[in-house]
């Protein structure tokens, strides 16, 4: 039987390429909007910085590392998560949708390739605010483990982008809710994740909510990495947790969004117009 | 031989809100607000048939034109033969394969035009179609080229070709989709409404292409109309559809003369149009003078 182009797993990682060319493409078109997106990010990440400048000298170092390291993990980790989850939101918006699912290749293609332009910007966008932030703070980095601090940011993105693949399914299904409800997961993730002060701080109640978000052990397992130079060794529990997370996440959340794609082709949610 | 397409017992309804013009004229103003909580509370839908029973083949190479006025189906008939929505009961296949339990294989052989212009309007036209064309896993090179090929023989500017399609007129971005559906090399093509709003050149222009397109490459097409004039040139047959159902289907010199009355005077393809799905039929007898 003769191949049908198209059909190798090569072939796919090569057509999941056309979203992240397509995603590069808009950026680069409003060039004008992302830099004042990127400028903002790095105004944010310096203000926050600057509040652990606050306070007696000798302990700066630390207060400072421990702020910007929340920030830019924070940054990283909602960029990936965002980027994912609106994709569909996006096309909505611009009408595509059905042309770019109606395309002969598995959902995960697509998917492969929101992820991976995810990535791409997630990691653009951060590390130029760690450059913002090396240049405005004499941060010492001397104890610090970064191996481990960057092997459990790869951890931890698998989980992010399962939250990202499972949250793109709400503009699917509620054209209208879908997007507020993913900003509004966003900031609940924000809030009980410990992101720029310790979770022991927040409310009893709310403290639960904080054991099953995956950025509170991203925090804790870069913090330790960063702060105080631990190792892979010291760092296995939460490392494991969050790979479990990405491994039961990923998967969960391709299926939930599989699941409201078919929803949407059933109940003629996908467009209606034209 | 088996049909290209075929379509037996299709039916699909939607769920709507209930009321919808209703709803549509207060929104903005002061009820809005308490009618939200309202529907929040107690959603009222009601059931729309949008394509109710609808049977026909269509053979390899043909033409086949549904006709239709706004809100008869037709989009929801196309989307059906898409793969974009499911049947709820009855079949669809393509080429012999079902829309639901095949779809990859059903995509592989289709491609679609909607009335309105689906792009990435930010991006230029070029831009769009290589998305495409990679999305399709087609060589990026070879689908530029395809694509550039197709928009010359549309008459379309080599150097709008790289211009945001936002910047761009309907019918120019008219046939961008087309050159987008056609870049893929469908062996089936589903054409919703292909020339609604364009002007009379445009129109001409991606009818004389259809009919190109069919005669170089063997092509499947089902149009959408309802433009007579268009259906009458492009089709060779042509079903009528009014509210989700098949009310006639032939070929157009067929209903028209079925309608012939006992002088045999064959009316226009517009008098049998509105003589099938009740609009203006009142006038429509009176010029007959009974
Ligand atoms: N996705 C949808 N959700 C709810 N109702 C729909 C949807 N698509 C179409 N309809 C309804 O189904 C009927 C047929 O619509 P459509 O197929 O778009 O007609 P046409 O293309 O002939 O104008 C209309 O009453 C329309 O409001
Ligand atoms: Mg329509």
């Amino acid at each position: 039987m003769s191949k049908v182009r198209g059909e190798s797993l090569v072939d796919k990682v090569k057509s999941s390429y056309a979203l992240v060319q397509r995603n590069y493409n808009l950026v680069r078109r409003d060039a004008g909007w992302e830099l004042v997106f990127i400028v903002y990010e790095v105004v944010n990440v310096l203000t926050i910085g600057f509040i652990g400048v606050n306070g007696p000298k000798e302990t700066m170092n630390e207060r400072v590392l421990y702020l910007v390291a929340g920030a830019l993990l924070w940054g990283f980790l909602s960029a990936l998560f965002h980027e994912v989850a609106e994709s569909v939101a996006w096309e909505r918006w611009e009408g595509t949708i059905e042309y770019s699912f109606m395309a002969p290749q598995p959902r995960g293609v697509y998917m492969f390739g929101v992820c991976m332009w995810g990535i791409l910007y997630g990691f653009v966008r951060t590390a130029i605010c760690l450059a913002a932030v090396t240049l405005a703070f004499q941060i010492s980095l001397a104890g610090a483990n970064l191996w481990a601090a960057l092997l459990t940011l790869a951890a931890s993105s698998l989980a992010f982008l399962g939250m990202g693949l499972a949250a793109a399914v709400l503009p699917l299904i509620s054209p209208e809710k879908g997007s507020p409800a993913t900003h509004i997961f966003q900031a609940v993730v924000l809030l009980v994740s410990g992101v720029y002060y310790d979770v022991s701080v927040l409310p009893a109640w709310v403290r639960p909510l904080s054991y099953v978000s995956p950025a509170t052990y991203t925090l804790r397992a870069a913090r330790a990495a960063l702060l105080e130079g631990a190792g892979v060794r010291a760092l296995a529990p939460d490392l494991i947790i969050l790979l479990a997370l990405g491994v039961v996440l990923i998967p969960m959340g391709f299926a939930v969004f599989s699941a409201g794609e078919r929803y949407a082709m059933r109940t003629g949610k996908l467009k209606r117009n034209g | 031989m088996t049909a290209a397409i075929e379509c037996l017992h299709a039916h699909k309804s939607f769920r709507e809100p209930a009321d919808r013009e209703d709803r549509a004229n207060r929104r903005g103003g002061r009820g809005f607000a308490a009618l939200r909580v309202l529907d929040l509370v107690a959603p009222r839908k009601v059931r729309v048939d949008a394509v109710k029973d609808v049977s026909f083949q269509v053979k390899k190479g043909e033409i086949f034109g549904i006709l239709g006025p706004n809100g008869s189906g037709k989009s929801t008939l196309i989307r059906l033969i898409a793969t974009l929505l499911t049947p709820d009961s009855g079949t669809v296949t393509v080429f012999g394969q079902d829309v639901v339990s095949d779809r990859l294989a059903v995509r592989r052989c289709i491609n679609r035009v909607s009335v309105e212009a689906a792009f990435f309007k930010r991006l230029s036209a070029l831009e769009n179609l290589e998305y495409a064309a990679r999305l399709y896993g087609l060589d990026a090179r070879e689908g530029k080229r395809r694509a550039e090929d197709i928009l010359e023989r549309l008459g379309f500017l080599h150097k709008k070709m790289t211009v945001p399609l936002e910047n761009l007129s309907r019918g120019m971005q008219q046939k961008v989709a087309i050159a987008r559906a056609l870049m893929t090399a469908p062996v089936a093509l589903l054409l919703d409404e292909p020339t609604t709003g364009l002007d009379p050149v445009s129109k001409r222009e991606v009818q004389d292409f259809v009919l190109e397109v069919r005669e170089t490459h063997d092509t499947t097409v089902i149009l959408t109309t309802h433009d007579m004039q268009e259906a009458e040139r492009l089709c060779d047959r042509i079903a009528v559809i009014h509210g989700g159902e098949f009310v006639a289907m032939d070929t157009p010199e067929s209903l028209k003369a079925s309608f012939a009355d006992e002088r045999g005077r064959v009316p226009t393809l517009e008098e049998v149009f509105f003589r099938l799905t009740g609009s203006n039929v009142d006038d429509w007898m009176r010029e007959q003078g009974e």
